[in-house]
């Protein structure tokens, strides 16, 4: 079920170096939780995304980990430290194996 | 409408069916605590859980947890057939132990969170939610 995938990231191109920037994540998903019931009453095996990480230069900044109480659609948003110039990398782990990725080039200055 | 001794039994059967339930439900949040904290005591205090007194649609519920000094936060609805909802770990480079997202709540109940401190102690934060649509499909 994974089908039209969509990582959206809003990362603020250019940062003191030092400075903690809020990061905002939100990507399309139906995270079908496994407990609704289709037309003829069997249940809607679950499909969700249930990892997501965010790393800057190989460092992990955040690790989550998603159960299906999560939202269609995961958003996240979390604070990062910026110590130099660099990318983030930001990777969700899908039920059915799928991994999705994004980055992000941070600019000092 | 008159009611057979058969009758009697299968509704008292079916009382007791469903009395068993949230206390099935509550059992399996104390073991996520559990396996999520070793036992340790949890304190309260020490995270600040945000999150709306009331949500028309369960669906998206928006919650915000920060907890200063921690590693980890768990957060719990323990009125869902699931009681996990998500855990954030804190990498070396997280600028504050926050952390915000959007959430499922079948029903009206109470939304905990659970951080793990770098000196290995708990603390918790509960907050009430009341709920006007489900949001588990049921």
């Amino acid at each position: 079920m994974a089908e039209n995938v969509t990582p959206r990231v809003r990362v603020p191109s250019s940062a003191a170096a030092g400075e903690v920037i809020t990061i905002k994540t939100l990507i399309s998903h139906i995270m079908e939780s496994g407990q609704r019931k289709n037309s003829d009453g069997n249940l809607i095996p679950r499909s969700i995304i249930n990892r997501f990480t965010c790393d800057f230069n190989g460092q992990n900044v955040i690790d989550v980990t998603l159960e299906p109480a999560i939202s269609t659609n995961p958003y996240f948003e979390f604070q990062a430290q910026v110590p130099e110039a660099g990318t983030y990398t930001f990777t969700w782990y899908d039920d059915d194996g799928s991994v999705y990725t994004d980055t992000k080039d941070i600019a000092i200055g | 409408m008159k009611f057979t001794r058969r009758d009697t039994m299968l509704m008292a059967g079916g009382v007791a069916a469903l009395s068993a339930l949230p206390i099935r439900a509550l059992a399996a949040g104390e073991e996520e605590i559990a396996a999520f904290t070793g036992g340790a005591a949890i304190a309260e205090g020490g995270v600040t859980l945000t999150t709306p007194e009331i949500a028309e649609n369960g669906n998206t519920v928006p919650v915000e947890v920060n907890a200063p000094g921690a590693v980890s936060i768990m957060v719990l609805a323990l009125g869902n057939p699931n009681p996990g909802v998500c855990t954030f770990n804190f990498g070396p480079l997280a600028g504050a132990q926050y952390g915000s997202t959007r959430i499922r709540l079948s029903k009206t109940q109470m939304v905990t969170a659970i951080a793990k401190m770098a000196d290995g102690s708990f603390a918790q934060a509960s907050s009430e939610v009341k709920v006007t649509i489900g949001g588990c499909g049921g």
